[in-house]
């Protein structure tokens, strides 16, 4: 993977450079919306790619819950991280879409303050993992990944079982899309998860590196500490 | 328009930006493994 990481990345940055183009010039133009719908072809892959991030957290916290494997803690930590930086654009380009459609910022209906919701609980979870120590301290994480897991069913499903201000699904929920756009769309949702995928697998390399440079520094430290003066 | 472009440059302005972040963990990383590796 380390020889392969250059090559993939030339690639997804072509797949991400490709799938632009075809989400500004190609896709056609919504005869309602006009040219501001084409920011679904980032807000919806980047919703789906946070989705793809939390779920590999939950399964990993609770493989560390099981089996208290730090390699799948080190998972959790780099696809809670991600998690957030998606998170972060859907709450960031949702609105800039919203304003010129339905005349406001924001709205505090179930799927919008719901996904807000899921933002919070991941940066408190990012949070008590930056600033508490301690054996306990993965445990806790863990199993606030978890219950913090249950928000994402409400957040995906808000829209089938709730009236909200936010478009009803188009795909899988009996709407309809010209297929250019779907196919444009799932270009983009491919493209944005090798690309998520790439910075997780980085990510995570980076945190087994921490580990191993904080093992090594307390193992100096209690040698020093131990040795005759 | 405006909000269209807006949308796609603040998506790449968090990426990249948290990128950097990253860009900046592994150099101080890599310093602190080097500093490891004189001392011992």
């Amino acid at each position: 993977m380390k020889r392969a990481f250059p090559i993939l990345a030339v690639v997804t940055l072509a797949l991400l450079g490709y799938s632009a183009y075809e989400a500004l010039v190609v896709a056609p133009t919504d005869r309602l919306q006009g040219d501001v719908y084409r920011i679904i072809y980032y807000h919806v892959p980047s919703a789906w790619t946070m989705f793809t991030f939390f779920a590999i957290n939950f399964v990993a916290s609770v493989i560390y819950l099981i089996r208290r494997n730090l390699k799948a803690d080190a998972v959790a930590v780099a696809a809670a991280e991600m998690g957030v930086v998606f998170n972060t654009v859907v709450l960031v380009t949702g609105p800039l879409w919203a304003r010129p459609v339905w005349g406001i910022w924001w709205t505090w209906d179930i799927r919008l303050t719901s996904t807000l919701v899921l933002w919070l609980i991941y940066v408190s979870y990012l949070l008590l993992r930056r600033f508490s120590s301690g054996g306990q301290m993965p445990l806790l994480a863990a199993t606030l990944a978890v219950f913090g897991a249950l928000d994402m069913p409400l957040v995906y499903f808000s829209i089938w079982f709730f009236r909200t201000q936010h478009p009803q699904p188009v795909v899988g929920g009996g709407g309809s899309i010209d297929p250019r756009m779907l196919h444009i769309w799932l270009l983009n949702w491919f493209a944005f998860e090798c690309f998520g995928l790439l910075v997780f697998w980085w990510r995570y390399r980076l945190e087994m590196m921490r580990r191993e440079v904080e093992e090594t520094q307390e193992l100096e430290s209690l040698l020093e500490t131990r040795s005759p003066r | 328009m405006s909000y269209l472009y807006a949308a796609y440059i603040v998506t790449w302005l968090i990426h990249i930006g948290y990128i950097g972040t990253l860009v900046q963990r592994y150099a101080r990383l890599r310093r602190e493994m080097q500093e490891l590796k004189r001392e011992s």
